[in-house]
């Protein structure tokens, strides 16, 4: 089975880590994975800042750079969403490019749902002493339909506990150029998401965007909060550290 | 209601810091969301709560659809029963016709239930210049009025940013009696001085949850019986609404009714819900002697056809600023019109104009939330996206945003080139943590770091490091 990484531009710009551990995920369940060199970004900030020109040109290049494997496994909901939801309506009026913004949309899939729901993979190669929280992305839960999938992996890993955080599914205040344009809305919401977190005394917070994660971490560390580890679900049911 | 919504960023920072409307916007939180998720299980214990989002869909989408022949027909039914069926195009024509009714019943005071139609035409001034009391009667905005006329921060809990302090202080000030604190000694003594103006006043004025086009009735729905008063003692009742509130049929009225109070409270109906049918027959022991619709347009036709056309189907259940993380944070205030949250920043731009409130289509994380919750299943966040396209078609957006946004495009779509970018940023940023593991201060995105830290990069591009990794697997290959 021929599966293609999109690896995100956050993860390849901040996070190399967890593109590695996609890597051996997949590999650890059977899969050839092509990393295709030329990808970059999947195009999701144009489109939310409502620039469709610049969203369709990236989505054009993404298209052509990953058709033609068996699946497309993104460690992210949010840009698995974008390729997934987002692309076909990009191509309203240009049949050609919609045909092949359908197929791929097929193949394209979240890495923890592409692992349990395609691989249904049995073990996992990580091992973590310790407790995590799982905090549920907002696209890929409710864009997705990501909520089981990860905890089912994660139960897999030897040594691990998760423990729930109230209101898991409340958004972190993210947003993309959200985050930015609208820096103390955002971070206050952080502060809400951060307390929940806490009150789930686990020792690490665990999701599967980074763009949430490095929120909840930069707000954990202003808070003062030096002990909460923040990793990616990949890292976690890898073993990879980053 | 006079616009502030092109200030919403300038007032975010005060709404952060007001720590009275952070308390109370805590507590709301915890009413209606609580509320209704518990509603919701309820329901689905025998019933299919998805099921019922979907056919209350279909109900509006049918309506919206053919919304003239369904206006017909209401018209055709109203009139009737004796009721007037008059038509305004935008806020002024709702004042000219509100006070051209008055003036012709010799109206000098007028009680009014809740109606949002009437924060859009600002219509409690035209009142005021054309010589009529008006005296609203739904609590939350009996205590908005008497507070200065200030605007409704929610649509259905309107003085939610008001705390139970504040508004025991207005009441021993406005109506010269002791301070009470309780809040059962607050509703009576509001009860008391309403009562007088239920009493005497010539014209009632409501708002109107539905309008049913089989019978030509309209329904309210409150939770305070403020409603019936208005509507059923004086000898004039003027309903305005919107052209879009129509339902073809009761059944179809009774299918809404099971998602609004759910969606709004967690209720599992209100505690009135009244069906109100022409005017006072020579039977009927009470009512009203003239019975007035004022079906509004104001920007609503406008979106039939557009790509906004689903917000058409809008029952005004408040779940979607409820369940807003944004809304949660800063209350209703901020959007500085008559509509807050999510459903607020997308009817704001298409009834006042994209360039009145070019903040507010921005102002969300697109988490969806608004969009499960809402019970006529409008897709508020593709909607808020659609009209960010739209301010950038019409070159509404900053150029400097524009230019970061065109030039970052354009280099994701020079492989080389971006990795050379890439690889040089995350090395820039690597130094500005200064081998710590975060960024206190941003000088790109002061934004982000003035209320929490930038996570620091690993280090290399997982590009430059996959690349090494391939290099070793190929040069080992070749070594064998």
């Amino acid at each position: 089975m021929r599966v293609a990484l999109f690896v995100t531009c956050l993860v390849d710009l901040m996070r190399p880590s967890v593109g590695f551990a996609s890597i051996k995920l997949l590999e650890a369940a059977g899969c050839q994975v092509i990393v295709p060199e030329r990808q970059t970004c999947c195009g999701q900030p144009a489109f939310n800042a409502g620039d469709r020109v610049a969203a369709a040109a990236l989505a054009r290049k993404t298209i052509a750079e990953f058709e033609g494997y068996d699946y497309v496994v993104a460690p992210s909901g949010s840009c698995a969403d974008q390729m997934k939801n987002g692309y076909p309506g990009l191509f309203a009026e240009d049949e050609s490019w919609r045909g092949r913004a359908e197929r791929l949309a097929g193949q394209v899939y979240e890495l923890t749902d592409f692992l349990a729901n395609v691989l249904k993979v049995d073990c996992v190669p990580g091992e973590f002493a310790g407790s995590v929280t799982y905090h549920d992305s907002c696209t890929g839960l409710r864009r997705l339909g990501i909520k089981a999938q990860p905890r089912t992996l994660l139960s897999k890993v030897r040594g691990l506990l998760v423990k729930e955080m109230p209101a898991s599914e409340e958004c972190c205040g993210f947003g993309g150029a959200f985050s930015v344009k609208f820096g103390d809305v955002s971070a206050a919401i952080a502060g809400k998401k951060c307390a929940n977190v806490q009150m789930a005394g686990a020792d690490v917070l665990v999701g599967g965007d980074l763009g949430c994660l490095m929120n909840i971490e930069g707000k954990l560390r202003r808070m003062g909060d030096e002990t909460t580890q923040v990793l990616h679900v990949a890292e976690v049911l890898a073993g990879v550290k980053p | 209601m006079r616009q502030q919504s092109m200030y919403f960023k300038a007032r975010i920072g005060e709404k952060l810091a007001d720590v009275r409307l952070q308390a109370n916007l805590k507590t709301a939180k915890g009413k209606f969301v609580d509320m209704r998720a518990q509603a919701v299980r309820d329901y689905n214990e025998t019933g299919d709560f998805e099921a019922l989002r979907d056919a209350g869909q279909a109900i509006r989408d049918r309506v919206v659809e053919n919304l003239d022949t369904w206006l017909e027909l209401f018209e055709q039914n109203a009139t009737a029963r004796g009721a007037t069926v008059l038509w305004a195009k935008n806020g002024k024509e709702i004042c000219d016709l509100v006070v051209g009714i008055a003036k012709q019943h010799a109206v000098t005071k007028a009680i009014k239930s809740k109606s949002m139609l009437s924060e859009e035409a600002d219509l409690n001034h035209a009142l005021e210049a054309a010589g009529v009391q008006p005296v609203e009667t739904d609590l939350g905005e009996y205590i908005l009025q008497i507070a200065g006329n200030e605007p409704p921060s929610h649509i259905i809990a309107p003085v939610m940013h008001k705390s139970l302090d504040e508004v025991a202080d207005l009441f021993a000030k406005t109506h010269r009696t002791p301070r009470k604190t309780e809040i059962p000694e607050l509703t009576r003594e509001a009860r008391e001085v309403l009562r007088e103006h239920f009493v005497s006043a010539e014209m009632g004025i409501s708002g109107g949850n539905f309008l049913i086009a089989e019978s030509g009735t309209v329904a309210l729905v409150t939770n305070e019986g403020n409603g019936r008063m208005v509507t059923t003692l004086p000898k004039v009742h003027v309903v305005i609404t919107g052209v879009e509130k129509i339902v073809p049929t009761l059944e179809d009225f009774s299918t809404l009714m099971r998602l609004l109070p759910r969606s709004a409270t967690g209720q599992v109906i209100s505690n009135y819900v009244s069906l109100l049918t022409g005017r006072k027959g020579a039977t009927d022991p009470d009512g009203p002697a003239h019975m007035v619709f004022i079906l509004v347009d104001n920007g609503r036709v406008g979106l039939l056809g557009s790509e906004f056309q689903s917000m058409l189907r809008c029952i005004r259940c408040g779940a979607c600023m409820n369940h807003c993380p944004v809304y949660q944070t800063i209350g209703g205030h901020a959007y500085g019109w008559v509509y807050p949250g999510p459903m607020g920043s997308v009817l704001t731009p298409l009834f006042t104009g994209l360039e009145n409130a070019l903040d507010l289509p921005h102002a969300s994380t697109l988490c969806n939330q608004c969009g499960v919750v809402c019970p006529v299943k409008i897709p508020l966040p593709d909607l808020l996206r659609t009209l960010r396209e739209e301010q950038t078609a019409q070159g509404l957006r900053p150029l400097v945003e524009r230019f970061a946004l065109t030039v970052w495009a354009w280099l994701a779509r020079q492989p080389a080139l971006y990795a050379l970018a890439t690889k040089i940023g995350v090395r820039y940023l690597h130094w500005l943590a200064g081998g710590r593991d975060r960024i206190a201060a941003l000088g790109l995105a002061p934004g982000w770091t003035a209320g929490r830290d930038f996570p620091a990069p690993q280090g290399k591009t997982f590009r430059e490091l996959y690349a090494a990794r391939q290099g070793d697997f190929n040069t080992a290959a070749k070594g064998k």
